[in-house]
Parts: structure tokens; sequence; C-alpha cells
């Protein structure tokens, strides 16, 4: 990649900020017990997502429809977060931790 | 006196330093959310990731994406994964620390996602994307309110029941059960 690749900002520049944004979520989402943890991860993941919805409707021709995607994307991060928030407070309540590992049993 | 070509030029920089610092922005921070023992660490520089984002939405001129991140996420998903931290650490004592696994678990889930991360770039990079012409684009406001609710509707009512359901389910299982 020479000097002019480098000045001049394309759709290879943000794909690689969201390759990068994604590996980082993945590694969250694999190595921390704590589930609170996790779902940063998950988040991390999906942002990457949109971002390369976002550069395709700006350099591949997508136009509005990759907008509309990564709105939708976001909509289900909402409900996502709010749904799984509400089962790591259920799972605190009974066993006191939230390490997702250690969560083994159905019915404590 | 600058010509048009300087003009030009002037832009491009700015555009360029700007792509670099929202990037850093969004990957060093994202690098702490994932590497940060402490778990408080980890969810506020998980709103320096989110501007980040936000900033490379502008940069990609989409301008109403930006102002849905910054609002639903950091008004919305990052105070509700705060008010999860706090719920579930005990903030005054020793357990603010989040666990990871051991030195083997941890080298293999780098490897495994190094090797991920090179061959996603490596794929990127090597790949001739097909790219339009790039236009103008004044507000995407218009446009993407047009598009829901005409190509997009049977979508978008779909996605305001799932958030209705959504609410009404995380209420009902977040209440503690007597």
């Amino acid at each position: 990649m020479n000097i002019t690749e480098i000045m001049n900002i394309g759709l290879t520049h943000y794909l690689i900020v969201s390759a990068l944004l994604f590996s980082l979520g993945l590694y969250g989402i694999i190595t921390r017990k704590h589930a609170v943890m996790v779902l940063m991860g998950l988040e991390l993941v999906l942002n990457s997502a949109n971002i390369n919805f976002i550069a395709f409707a700006k350099y591949g021709g997508m136009n509005i429809e990759g907008h509309v995607a990564a709105i939708f994307v976001i909509i289900l991060a909402a409900a996502e977060a709010a749904v799984a928030l509400a089962i790591v407070l259920n799972i605190y309540q009974n066993f006191k931790h939230v390490n997702v590992d250690e969560v083994n049993k159905l019915k404590g | 006196m600058l010509s048009k070509i300087d003009y030009i030029n002037i832009n491009m920089n700015l555009i360029t330093i700007a792509f670099y610092f929202f990037a850093a922005l969004t990957i060093v921070f994202a690098a702490v959310v994932v590497f940060s023992k402490n778990i408080m660490h980890s969810a506020f520089s998980l709103l320096f990731t989110f501007f980040g984002v936000a900033g490379l939405y502008v940069l990609l001129s989409a301008d109403f994406l930006a102002i849905t991140q910054i609002m639903i996420y950091i008004g919305g998903i990052l105070v509700l994964i705060l008010f999860g931290v706090m719920l579930t650490t005990h903030i005054t004592g020793v357990d603010v620390k989040s666990g990871t696994m051991g030195k083997i678990q941890l080298g293999l889930a780098g490897i495994l996602t190094g090797v991920i991360a090179a061959s996603l770039i490596l794929v990127f990079k090597s790949t001739k994307w097909y790219l339009s012409e790039s236009q103008v684009v004044n507000s995407t406001v218009n446009q993407i309110g047009k598009e829901l609710l005409t190509n997009y509707l049977l979508a978008f009512e779909a996605a305001s029941m799932l958030l209705l359901i959504a609410i009404v389910g995380a209420a009902f299982i977040a209440r503690k059960n007597k």
C-alpha cells in the first residue's frame, strides 16, 4: 500500500476498521466470563457490521438501502440488549454471580 | 489565492485526518473494552468506541445514522449496560474485576481471532469491489423516511412489534419472583 492509497480514504479503509472491530469483539465474546462483558463484545461486532453496511452504501452503490439495513440492525441491538440485561439480572438473583461458564442449572 | 485543486487537496487531507482520528478512537477504545480487567473501565470505554463509530458514519455521509447511533447506543444501550454492570457486580468490594480464562485458552482465543482478523483484512484488500460513482448526498432523512414507509413497511411494522414484545418480555423477566 503506497502513500496515495493511505492518504485517499476509500472503501477498503472502512472495511479494515470494521474487520479489526469485529475481531476485537469476537475476542471479548470468547474470553470473558462476565455476561455483561459478553454483551459488550456483541455490541462491538454489531457495530462493525453496521460500518460495513454504511461503507457499501456510500462506495458500493447500495445507497439508501444500506442505511435502512443499518437502522434495522440498531433496532435489533436495542431489543437484544434489553432482553439480555433482564436475563442477566435474573441470573444474578438466582446464582449471585453472572459468570456464564458457571451457570449450568436450568432450575436452581 | 488557492486554486480549486488546492481546495480539493485540503479537503481530502482533512477527511483523511478525521478518518484516522475516528478510526484510532474506535479501535483503541475497543481494545480497552476487551482487554481491561476492570469492567467499569470497559463500560466507559464503550462510550468512546460508539462515539468513534458515529464519527465514521458522519464521514460516510450518513447523518441520520450518526445521530441514531449517539441517541440509541450511547443514550440507550450504554446506559442499560451500565445499569447491568452496577446491579450485578459489587462495586464497593473487590468483585469489580471480571474474570477471564487461563493462559492457554487466552492464547488460543488470541490466535483464533488474530487469524480471523488477518484473513478478513486479506480478503477485503484483495477483492476487486464494485465501486459506483460517488454522488453528492444532501440529507438522508427524507430518503430513509420514504424507504421505511414504502419498500420496507412490513419490516418497519415488524420491528415495532418486536420492540413492544421485547420491552414487555424484559419487564416480565427482570421482575422479582415472589
